[in-house]
């Protein structure tokens, strides 16, 4: 597994540049007694401006991916602080938004790790919130907020950063299907702005939306092709130069 | 930046629980009040302990009249050696370094007459330099026995406080007469009232001084019952020993370094002790108060152990958007400080008021309380306070902020 040195500002969607490479890796759950095997040796190259879909059912190691892509779940220290805010942003299936604090400073929080200064994250802060359609609910706090105006203020913090890859835990696991759908709506803008994507899902429908799909089962990939979105992204893109 | 960062996260984190914050604040707040209190009753104790030697005399030697231990140039052992009034004069000329050195003559059954009344006692013949080495002071109206005394053969008496109330009860003695042995006496002054911890032979507020030449003319011997002498540098006091020792074995005849000859008393030496003493009293007193505190300490330690548990989650989160460890401890240990900080302040507020009010309650005539002195705060005690309070502070917040720290980011941002 690696994690590419950042993008320079790479507003051009390419797919070319590798953001995620993974080469048989595995992953062995120790509670003692047992041995878990959750992940048996997979292998996953993500290019730049991909928007990958992982799928399958639960129990078949789809976190257990996401948290080592996102150097959430490996034991050592150090550098890790530093790679989680720059290189990679987070979307939690339960938001994990700080309940205390306004949706701004939420969005605010990684801006300050990274060592932001306080014009700058003003003004990231307030362009993000107005991307997710939020301009309007900058003061307001997680709880007066729906589910889905928070997983989109967890959306914009994944993006403060501006990292390589987002990634997303079941994103719309939590929100009805009208709100899962603005979700992966959102999601699917921010493909054709050139992000790379890697969402996990255990929708079929949600995930045939992403560029390509990778279906895990019992800690192996069973399958990963692209979908025919791909196609329409291309269009999109060439109609729109 | 970084210092502002962990001030800005702390803001932002940071929910009193009020109920269990005020406990917390209380129980570190009664543990510092009672780390200064018992400081400062150590304190008072050395303060008054030390005041109280100092009333017989500071850096004194009281020396008896012994015998020979061991055999000298042909002289047996046991051999008891008697100076006579003289042989303190000689030592006064012989000696260098000293402020002063008096011959102790004393009766212990003198019959004191006044009116009707009789009243058996201690009576002490002496120098008037007595009277500066043993701090004796006379009241207002009074004085010591002076040279003229001594040296026309005066028959007058200095008398202790207690001996003065005792003879006279409420009449001011100075310048009545009363009869010592049936022999007429006036009175010059009347002890001012000292407290005196260390005494040889009963307090000096029981004794009568009269001048040596009257003693010696009244008792008809001149063999000194004990020597007193004050170096004026208390560390050559063992020179002056050997002095007297020298001079006194040379005319005499004993060895030097029989130290049998003359029993002594070096209050140099025993005050040194004392100080140790009084040191360690006042350690153990500090390490109670300590650990007073460390119980608050343990309630500052379970809070913050409480918050950290409470806000796993949002210390995942914090970490999975690149918090670093120090920035998830540092405003979990200012928390744990604040409690610490605010506690003893007030706790120390509290304590000094106690103090004053304390100090407000009259001790005199109350032996006990007298002894005890009065809790008195120095410096040093302050110092001392602030350092265990934020050493109890430091410790009771780190290691629960330190857990905070191994957060698994993963294991607390799984759904559940």
């Amino acid at each position: 597994m690696s994690v590419l040195p950042r993008r320079r500002n790479g507003e051009i969607p390419a797919t070319d540049g590798v953001v995620i490479r993974m080469a048989g890796i595995r992953k062995v759950y120790d509670t003692g007694k047992v041995k878990v095997e959750a992940l048996r040796g997979i292998d996953l190259v993500v290019h730049r401006g991909e928007f990958v879909a992982v799928v399958g059912p639960s129990g078949s190691g789809k976190s257990t991916l996401m948290n080592l892509v996102g150097c959430l779940d490996t034991p050592t220290e150090g550098g890790l602080a530093d790679a989680r805010n720059r290189r990679v942003g987070f979307v939690f299936q339960s938001f994990n938004l700080l309940p205390q604090i306004t949706a701004f400073e939420n969005v605010e929080m990684p801006l300050l790790f990274g060592g932001v200064g306080k014009r700058e994250r003003q003004a990231r802060v307030t362009e993000l919130m107005d991307r997710v359609g939020l301009a309007d609910r900058m003061e307001h706090r997680p709880t007066e907020l729906s589910g889905g105006q928070m997983q989109r203020v967890a959306i914009a913090r994944a993006l403060a950063m501006n990292p390589d890859v987002v990634l997303a835990d079941e994103p719309t696991g939590n929100l009805d299907t009208s709100s899962g759908g603005d979700i992966m709506g959102l999601f699917e803008e921010l493909w054709r702005q050139g992000r790379t994507l890697v969402v996990i899902t255990h929708d079929m429908a949600l995930a045939r939306r992403a560029g390509r799909i990778v279906e895990v089962r019992d800690g192996l990939i069973l399958r990963d092709e692209p979908t025919g979105s791909v196609a329409t992204l291309r269009e999109a893109r060439a109609s729109h130069g | 930046m970084r210092a502002g960062l962990v001030f800005q996260l702390f803001l932002a984190s940071s929910r009193v629980q009020k109920k269990r914050a005020v406990l917390t604040i209380a129980s570190i707040a009664w543990g510092s009040v009672a780390l200064l209190l018992l400081l400062a009753f150590g304190e008072g104790l050395k303060q008054q302990l030390s005041r109280g030697s100092a009333g017989m005399g500071t850096n004194l030697a009281v020396l008896w009249m012994g015998e020979t231990s061991r055999p000298w140039q042909g002289l047996p052992a046991g051999r008891a050696i008697r100076p006579r009034v003289d042989d303190v004069n000689l030592l006064r000329e012989r000696i260098p370094g000293l402020v002063g050195i008096v011959a102790e003559m004393r009766n212990w059954r003198t019959a004191f007459t006044y009116g009707a009344k009789t009243v058996n006692g201690r009576l002490t013949g002496s120098s008037p330099e007595y009277g500066e080495l043993r701090n004796f002071y006379a009241q207002p109206g009074g004085r010591f026995i002076d040279a003229l005394d001594e040296a026309s053969k005066r028959r007058v008496v200095f008398l202790g406080n207690e001996r003065a109330k005792e003879i006279f009860g409420d009449e001011d003695p100075v310048g009545k007469t009363l009869l010592i042995n049936q022999t007429p006496f006036t009175v010059v002054g009347v002890m001012k009232r000292k407290i005196q911890m260390g005494t040889y032979g009963g307090p000096d507020a029981e004794n009568a001084v009269i001048p040596l030449s009257t003693y010696v003319a009244m008792f008809g011997s001149d063999r000194v019952g004990n020597i007193v002498l004050k170096p004026e540098r208390p560390g050559e006091m063992p020179r002056v020993l050997a002095d007297v020792r020298r001079i006194m074995g040379a005319k005499y005849g004993f060895d030097p370094a029989d130290e049998k000859v003359f029993p002594t008393w070096d209050t140099v030496e025993t005050g040194s002790v004392m100080r140790n003493i009084l040191l360690g009293i006042q350690v153990f007193l500090g390490v109670i108060g300590a650990l007073t505190l460390m119980i608050g300490g343990v309630g500052v330690a379970n809070i913050m152990y409480a918050t950290v548990k409470e806000r796993t989650r949002e210390i995942g989160v914090k970490m999975a958007l690149g918090a670093r460890p120090s920035w998830i401890v540092a405003p979990l240990v200012l928390e744990g400080l604040l409690y610490t900080v605010v506690g003893g302040a007030i706790g120390l507020v509290l304590g000094m008021i106690l103090i004053v009010l304390i100090g407000l309650i009259p001790t005199a005539g109350n032996d006990a309380l007298e002894f005890l002195g009065k809790p008195t705060v120095s410096p040093l005690i302050g110092v001392a306070t602030a350092a265990i309070l934020g050493l109890v502070g430091l410790l009771a917040a780190y290691f629960p902020a330190r857990r905070a720290a191994s957060v698994d980011p993963a294991q607390t941002l799984r759904y559940e």
